[in-house]
């Protein structure tokens, strides 16, 4: 059975603002047939040329993405192009209730069309790249090379993904934006990229350390940073951990595959230790031992 | 709503007389078959017999009938025994189209290093014969390919391809579980070696299944234990959907005229009128020779799944081989092998028919989905293009 909202089925069945505007001030186009789903959105002006007030779309999809479409021209009706441009997809999935996440992507694929309207009115420059790959590229206005391409989906596109919607497996990657949903082959890649992003959220906004811990508190807390923060580090390296056992301030782990004995695990422990005491408790020690 | 039910290749409804046969079998006669006693005794002899109706239905003998959960399992057995049997053998065929049943096992086989061959089909979804013939070596322990497919109905000729494979003397399995009871099967007269169906495939319930095992074909079971089934798949028998089973097989064969005759009458008019209603549609597979209740339809310019919950606000209950419905991000497996353009791919949709199918009904669908695909193609940015040029 299907597990859409009633707003999602309500905006599928009944679809706001479906055709064209001949004299559009701004078009966006993304996807294509070979891919599943594609979008045309076409947005209109006032004499100022700041603010929308009519929007149109066409949709080649699923019910999910011809509900995120109906949504998206509601939502930036009245808008300036600076408030339409901070809509994200998150905003587009709120405003129908939820999508399954699986279906994600149709709410990302609003967000980009709309971004692809705006970026082509203001006259940046939105270069086409090569690519070799199935079928035409999604978002054909993506900068950055192809990393699935069996999807056509690029570098850049991938790590805004990631980091608007805070995403932290591969396949939850998929289900935003498709990529990985093919052949699999570009996963190794995603992986890498969950890695980077994440890697590079921390430098900015640093997490705190909370002040008091329970010990059940503690414990999870341990297993979430493992699981958000490290693990897809390693990941990105062919390796692995795993947690053997929590005792106090000992955090026992065990390493696997490219990290299982090779000599630069004794570092690795240091870093999950230091990144453990930075984020959970000051006192934490790690402890590698044996699968 | 009632329900419009056109997804007979899903499922189909377990006929009354069948319900009826196995009733008595939960609560009042619920005795073990394998006990020594006049309690289990009963249940053994309903077993009997349902196992001779389905061997009559098969054109086999009753000792070559084996129970088992389901179609799944009867595919797994008979692929896993022919590896068993022939340990020295490293090579097993079967067809880019079959259900994942056996397409799963096989790819899973290459990673326990053998070699697998996966025989392609051409626009229609017929067989490649000649890649068959070319591929079966004296390494090959067994070639499966399916009687029919399930997504668009598309026949093989089994006899003919059983035929090449036995020449080699390697084993050939059929997944058979759309066809039985849709198609003549005479397996007396027949080079298979080994046969799946499926209770739930033909009016009888869900989680029943056959595997027909050639006399004096080698075997090793897949489940071991107990000596039900003359020790080929142990475990208490499932007796009440055995029994019903065996019904289902009677009335399969009472009923195989009005599959061919009524049901492929009214899915012939269902093709006919949609294809004259709906312009740039395409039936999948449709020069092919198929099963009576099947037919597939790609429809250009839209997706599977909006036409599938449009059709399903009216009741009306159909599958889609699109990328949203399979499950996975890509148009199904059997289409893209068909080499179905992407354009027509993802807007595929399959209505499987069954004698419960009125004529009614299909009107209604005949009247309610060319408005409902020009509506999807007025939504969509490759179909007002079309529209437009028209
Ligand atoms: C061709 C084919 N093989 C095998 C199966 C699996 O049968 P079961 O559901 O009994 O496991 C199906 C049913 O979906 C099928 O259509
Ligand atoms: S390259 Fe990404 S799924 Fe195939």
């Amino acid at each position: 059975m299907w597990d859409y909202t009633p707003t999602v089925k309500e905006h599928f069945l009944n679809p706001r603002n479906v055709g064209d505007i001949p004299d559009a001030d701004a078009v966006g186009e993304v996807g294509s047939l070979a891919c599943g789903d594609a979008l045309k959105l076409y947005l209109k002006l006032d004499d100022d040329k700041d603010k929308i007030v009519d929007a149109k779309f066409q949709t080649f999809g699923c019910a999910s993405a011809i509900a995120s479409s109906s949504a998206l021209t509601e939502m930036v009706k009245g808008k300036t192009l600076d408030e339409a441009l901070a809509i994200s997809n998150q905003d587009i999935a709120e405003f129908l209730g939820g999508l399954p996440e699986e279906k994600m992507h149709c709410s990302v694929m609003g967000q980009e069309a709309l971004e692809v309207a705006i970026a082509k009115y203001r006259g940046h420059e939105v270069k086409p790249h090569d690519h070799d790959h199935d079928h035409g590229p999604a978002y054909p206005d993506q900068e950055g090379t192809i990393v699935c391409k069996c999807f056509g989906i690029t570098d850049v596109f991938l790590k805004k993904v990631i980091e608007t919607n805070k995403l932290t497996t591969a396949e939850q990657v998929t289900h935003f934006t498709k990529a990985g949903g093919g052949c699999g082959g570009c996963i190794p890649r995603i992986k890498e990229l969950i890695a980077e992003v994440m890697g590079k959220q921390e430098s900015e906004e640093p997490r705190k350390r909370p002040e008091k811990l329970s010990n059940m508190k503690k414990m999870q807390m341990i297993q979430e940073v493992l699981e958000r923060d490290i693990r897809p580090l390693l990941w990105a390296d062919g390796g692995d951990l795993e947690l053997i056992d929590i005792d106090g301030p000992k955090v026992q782990v065990a390493f696997r595959k490219a990290c299982a004995g090779c000599s630069s695990s004794g570092f690795t422990s240091r870093v999950v230790e230091q990144k453990l005491r930075d984020l959970v408790a000051e006192d934490i020690v790690v402890e590698e031992v044996a699968a | 709503m009632k329900e419009i039910y056109l997804d007979n290749n899903a499922t189909t409804k377990v006929d009354e007389a069948v319900f009826e046969e196995m009733r008595p079998y939960f609560c009042e006669l619920y005795g073990n078959p394998s006990s020594m006693h006049f309690f289990g005794g009963q249940v053994q002899q309903k077993v009997d017999e349902a196992r001779k109706r389905v061997a009559a239905l098969l054109g086999a003998s009753p000792d070559e009938i084996i129970f088992t959960a389901c179609g799944t399992e009867s595919d797994n057995a008979a692929i896993r025994s022919a590896l068993e049997v022939f340990p020295e053998k490293r090579h097993v065929i079967t067809s880019r189209v079959e259900h994942p049943a056996v397409l799963t096992q096989c790819r899973n086989l290459t990673q326990k290093g053998y070699r697998v061959t996966e025989i392609g089909v051409d626009s229609e979804g017929r067989l490649d014969m000649a890649e068959l013939k070319a591929a079966v070596d004296a390494d090959t322990a067994i070639v499966s390919l399916m009687y029919a497919n399930n997504e668009t109905g598309v026949i093989f000729p089994i006899e003919e391809a059983a035929a090449i494979v036995k020449a080699k003397g390697a084993l050939f399995h059929t997944d058979a579980v759309q066809a039985v009871g849709k198609v003549p099967i005479n397996l007396a007269a027949s080079k298979i070696d080994l046969l799946s169906l499926s209770g739930h495939k033909l009016h009888a319930p869900k989680g029943i299944g056959v595997l027909y095992l050639r006399r004096g074909t080698p075997f090793r079971p897949f489940m071991v234990g107990g000596h039900q089934e003359k020790s080929r798949r142990a475990g208490t028998e499932n007796a009440a959907a055995i029994i019903a089973l065996g019904k289902a097989c009677e009335l399969a064969g009472q009923n195989m005229a009005i599959e061919n005759s009524q049901v492929k009458a009214l899915r012939d008019r269902l093709q006919t009128e949609l294809m004259a209603r709906i312009p740039h549609a395409r039936i999948n597979g449709g020069a092919a020779e198929r099963l009576p209740n099947t037919v597939n339809i790609a429809f250009e310019f839209v997706e599977g799944e909006a036409i599938l919950l449009l059709l399903n606000e009216l009741g009306i209950c159909a599958s889609s081989g699109s990328a949203c419905t399979s499950g996975s991000l890509e148009p199904s497996h059997v289409l893209r092998a068909m080499g179905v353009p992407f354009t027509c791919a993802h807007g595929s949709i399959r209505f499987s028919l069954s004698r419960y199918t009125t004529a009614g009904e299909i009107d209604t669908v005949i009247r309610e989905l060319p408005p409902i695909i020009a509506h999807l193609r007025q939504m969509s940015p490759f179909g007002r293009e079309f529209l437009k040029k028209q």
